[in-house]
């Protein structure tokens, strides 16, 4: 039989003497509170603020300041972010109209639409980032992963696995990925998914490998590599390297996300973005990410860099014309 | 009554000693059997790599041959750590040339290591025989060249899923003619081509070469040149396993195989042309390890091969194998020790294949010797488990992936605390535990309770309070090593077991509820932890103490707190004091 935790019948001053002479932490954790059922997929709960958040509302006030200039997205300069309707509450899939964060000039690929919902656009971040109260987007990023996987997230899971009916209007969805979920090391995933896009090709032809590029940013101490055979769009692309580079520039996001701050962050976005992405292609030289078609993009990217929208003005008039003369 | 026996008798007899725990023991008995065994000790574990300083080793330990280091924790392997968290060989490299002249082996797992480490290595030791490097990164192709070039005895060069910075330029040939002392070369991590002709000199050169994993970019055209070189090899990781179909190459292939009398294990086996599968039947029988976890083939494949390996120990295979796979596997495959099946398709919500938990029930059924199993599947139920648990009580390992977070029972919607509790019940001896699906903190009272003998526990989407992990801090005698993500666990918990955790080498908690003031206060307490909190949203000294840490690392140590850390992780209380 464990010993008794303190806490478990509302007492708190049980036998354990460590919390006794901490009676400072009593007033930063106050008694049975902060421990609300969590609803990590943000189902029924889309404002469920972290009620131990007690001292996050100065936070919020400062860091409204900083997120414009401090925030990190991708897209062209000059470009505005679509709009995004905050109380999209609960909606079906269907009506959710996925449209993409970062507008990335149109290739022929179609970022967004299609049912194939191997992501979830429109995030910022990934599913991890809804159960970091940290993040101050947790509260975006819930509500388009509450619409987007309303099929797996029925609650009493009545029609989980194989009898998994809800979805059969759409092809078999995509999960909206998970950091590091399932557990299967990079390696492996990137084995899978290079098999199966050979599949479709003829029996016998070996798969490409993996296909590492360096990553840099202005400003950022060290590089990041990451594998661009592992998307498949300029989406998945775009979010990835969001959320590995953001703390670099999001500034003091420091407090549970509340659902006012998460609004005027998302009013923030559409007033256009401060960095852009760019690649260096065979030829050495350097073109804003999402002119060309996305197997020609990863067939000719050599590297990535995440520079300043204003140092990437200039590239504009050059990409346009490379990607003329090529088709 | 220490000094009237010799020391040369009890280090004659130390020397029998090998496993570094019993050694370990030695050295508390008395002061002078401390002082024999040290300077007799010739091989070094160090299972955290900031648990202790390169001078606190060299010091007690003059005479090492053999050194293993782990870097980053476990969950690294799933991007949960940020580029840049730490894990560097260099310090280690650096004193270690300086005091370990003779030095012949050194196995990294999770470790950073520069070509410059590498250059080093090379160069230092003379009778340099054994390089290991797991889950490693920060080194290229040039590294590997110097090691090539200049370990003139080496025996062993194995990067097993290392990430390896193909620049261009072959290394293969930087082995000088007069190496002929290879035996193990594991290569399969390497994404570009190597010099065939460079490969096949080597292999024709090395007479006691026994484990041979090539890469990817080997073809199977040329498969069967490197086997008749090398007909004495024990473990075969093949290249990409597909060619145009012609049957002049599977005669080829065939002929080559059947000349190795001495397989027992192979890998490999990317891109699969099942055309070439027959290939290898002939050395089937013999196997004792397979691993076909990169191999695509759908399950009438799979098992053509299993059902002729009678003496299989090892399986890996991806879940294309279903269950009627399993099934095959558990009538054909007696001896089998350890079952591990991937996933094909993480990411796809509807199950891809006919894998469910009955696959996993069947090989718990027929394989009596199991003893370790990683699974990865769609679907559970608390029936199965517990039918598992008791059909092998004799489980040391047991990983369930359920891909879905939080799944219930699919029959009774129920969680599955009573199946893994029957885990834990039944299997006396379970040292590595992995849970998934949907569990309260109902599980985490059965491991409490049960589960003496768990060494390792890992935690994902679980629990409801606080209580889940104080029994597991509070019950597990044995644990050292503990990760969690995203689970409902805070500072109560964590601050009700802090001595438990000097007994553990690790703690991990990432996306929980533990709060950066709960992190000062503990490492304020426990001067011999170091307290990590990485979070890559920027300037900590602002947050208050209320607020969340996105990862805490928790690990006992005693060289202080590290100076090589990024700026996105800080150890709390850095008490110069206790610096080495």
């Amino acid at each position: 039989m464990p010993p008794p935790l303190l806490g478990i019948d509302g007492d708190d001053h049980g036998h354990v003497s460590l919390m006794t002479s901490a009676s400072t932490m009593e007033s930063i954790f106050p008694k049975n509170a902060g421990l609300t059922e969590r609803n990590y997929l943000g189902l029924s709960d889309s404002s469920s603020v972290d009620s131990s958040a007690v001292s996050g509302i100065s936070d919020v006030k400062r860091s409204n300041l900083n997120l414009k200039a401090t925030e990190l997205r991708l897209g062209l300069p000059g470009s505005q972010s679509p709009e995004r309707d905050p109380d999209a509450d609960l909606v079906s899939a269907e009506s959710l109209d996925e449209k993409p964060l970062f507008p990335l000039l149109p290739s022929k690929d179609g970022i967004c639409s299609g049912s194939q919902k191997t992501f979830v656009s429109g995030n910022k971040r990934g599913f991890s980032d809804v159960n970091n109260k940290v993040s101050s987007c947790a509260q975006t990023t819930m509500i388009n992963d509450a619409a987007s996987k309303v099929v797996s997230q029925d609650q009493t899971h009545a029609t989980f696995g194989n009898n998994n009916k809800v979805n059969t209007s759409n092809p078999p969805a995509a999960k909206a990925q998970v950091v590091g979920w399932p557990p299967v090391r990079s390696f492996r995933k990137n084995i899978l998914a290079t098999n199966a896009k050979t599949n479709d090709e003829v029996d016998g032809k070996p798969g490409p490998t993996a296909l590492f590029v360096k990553v840099s940013m202005d400003g950022a101490p060290y590089l990041r590599k990451v594998d661009l055979r592992s998307y498949t769009t300029y989406q998945q692309l775009s979010s990835a390297l969001e959320k590995m580079f953001s703390c670099f520039t999001l500034g003091q996001c420091g407090s549970q996300g509340s659902q006012s701050l998460s609004e005027s962050k998302l009013r923030d976005l559409l007033h256009g973005s401060e960095y852009v992405l760019t690649y260096e292609d065979k030829d050495g030289d350097w073109m804003l990410v999402g002119d060309v078609p996305w197997d020609l993009f990863i067939g000719s990217c050599k590297r990535l860099k995440i520079m300043k929208g204003s140092d990437a003005i200039g590239l504009a008039p050059r990409a346009m014309e490379k990607s003329k003369n090529r088709n | 009554m220490g000094y009237s026996f010799p020391e040369e008798v009890l280090e004659h007899v130390f020397s029998f000693i090998s496993l570094h725990t019993d050694r370990n023991a030695v050295s508390l008995v008395c002061k002078s059997w401390y002082e024999i065994e040290r300077w007799c000790r010739r091989r070094i574990f160090i299972g955290n790599c900031y648990a202790v300083s390169p001078g606190i080793v060299i010091r007690r330990f003059p005479e090492v041959r053999s050194v293993e280091l782990k870097g980053k924790p476990h969950f690294a392997d799933f991007n949960l750590v940020p580029d840049g968290w730490g894990g560097y060989f260099y310090p280690w490299i650096c004193e270690m040339a300086r005091a370990y002249p003779w030095l012949e082996e050194i196995r990294l797992k999770r470790m950073v290591i520069t070509d410059e480490s590498l250059e080093l290595i090379s160069k230092s030791f003379k009778n340099f025989k054994v390089l290991v490097l797991s889950s490693c990164e920060g080194f290229s192709i040039d590294g590997l060249a110097a090691i090539a070039a200049n370990c003139r005895n080496l025996r062993e060069l194995d990067l097993r899923e290392s990430e390896v910075e193909d620049l261009s330029g072959h290394w293969l040939s930087h082995f000088p003619d007069s190496c002929t002392s290879l035996q193990s070369l594991n290569m399969s991590c390497l994404l570009s081509e190597v010099s065939f002709s460079a490969l096949v000199r080597l292999i024709a050169r090395s007479p006691n070469l026994k484990t041979l994993r090539l890469n990817r970019a080997v073809p199977l055209e040329k498969l069967s040149t490197l086997l008749h070189r090398a007909p004495q090899l024990v473990e075969l990781g093949t290249g990409a396993y597909s060619a145009e179909i012609r049957q002049d190459l599977l005669s080829n292939l065939t002929e080559a195989f059947a000349k190795c009398k001495e397989l027992e294990g192979l890998s490999g086996f990317w891109d699969v042309v099942p055309f070439y599968l027959p290939a290898f039947y002939s050395v089937c029988s013999r196997l004792t390890s397979l691993n076909l976890s990169y191999a695509t083939i759908q399950s009438p494949d799979v098992t053509k091969i299993i059902t002729q390996c009678p003496n299989l120990q090892r399986l890996s295979v991806l879940d294309y194998i279903e269950d009627t796979g399993l099934d095959a596997l558990s009538l054909s495959c007696k001896e089998l020790r350890e079952l591990r099946v991937f996933p094909s398709d993480p990411f796809v919500a509807d199950a891809n294949v006919a894998l469910t938990e009955q696959g996993l029930v069947s090989v718990s059924e027929g394989c009596s010797k199991l003893q370790s199993v990683l699974y990865f599947c769609r679907q559970m139920s608390n029936s199965a488990l517990t039918t598992i648990a008791k059909n092998r009580p004799n489980l040391t390992c047991f990983r369930l992936c359920i891909l879905e977070p939080r799944a219930p029972d699919y029959q009774t919607l129920e969680p599955l605390d009573h199946g893994f509790g029957a885990i834990v019940d039944h299997c006396k001896q379970l040292q590595r535990l992995s849970l998934s699906g949907l569990l309260t903190d109902r599980v985490f009272e059965y491991i409490g309770n049960r589960a003496k003998k768990l060494e390792m526990l890992s935690i994902a989407f679980a629990g409801d309070s606080d209580l889940g992990l104080h029994f597991v801090l509070s019950g597990c005698e044995s644990l050292r090593k503990l990760e969690i993500r995203d689970c409902p666990f805070g500072d109560k918990a964590l601050l009700a077991n802090v001595s438990k955790l000097e007994t553990m080498r690790s703690l991990w908690m990432s996306s929980c509820s533990v709060s950066l003031g709960a992190c000062k206060w503990l490492s304020q307490k426990m001067p011999r932890l170091n307290v990590e909190v990485i979070d890559e949203q920027g300037d900590l000294d602002s947050r208050p103490d209320s607020c969340h840490v996105e990862k805490l690392y928790v690990y006992r140590t005693v060289a202080g707190p590290r100076l090589d850390m990024p700026s996105f992780v800080r150890t709390m209380n850095q008490n110069p004091a206790y610096r080495r």
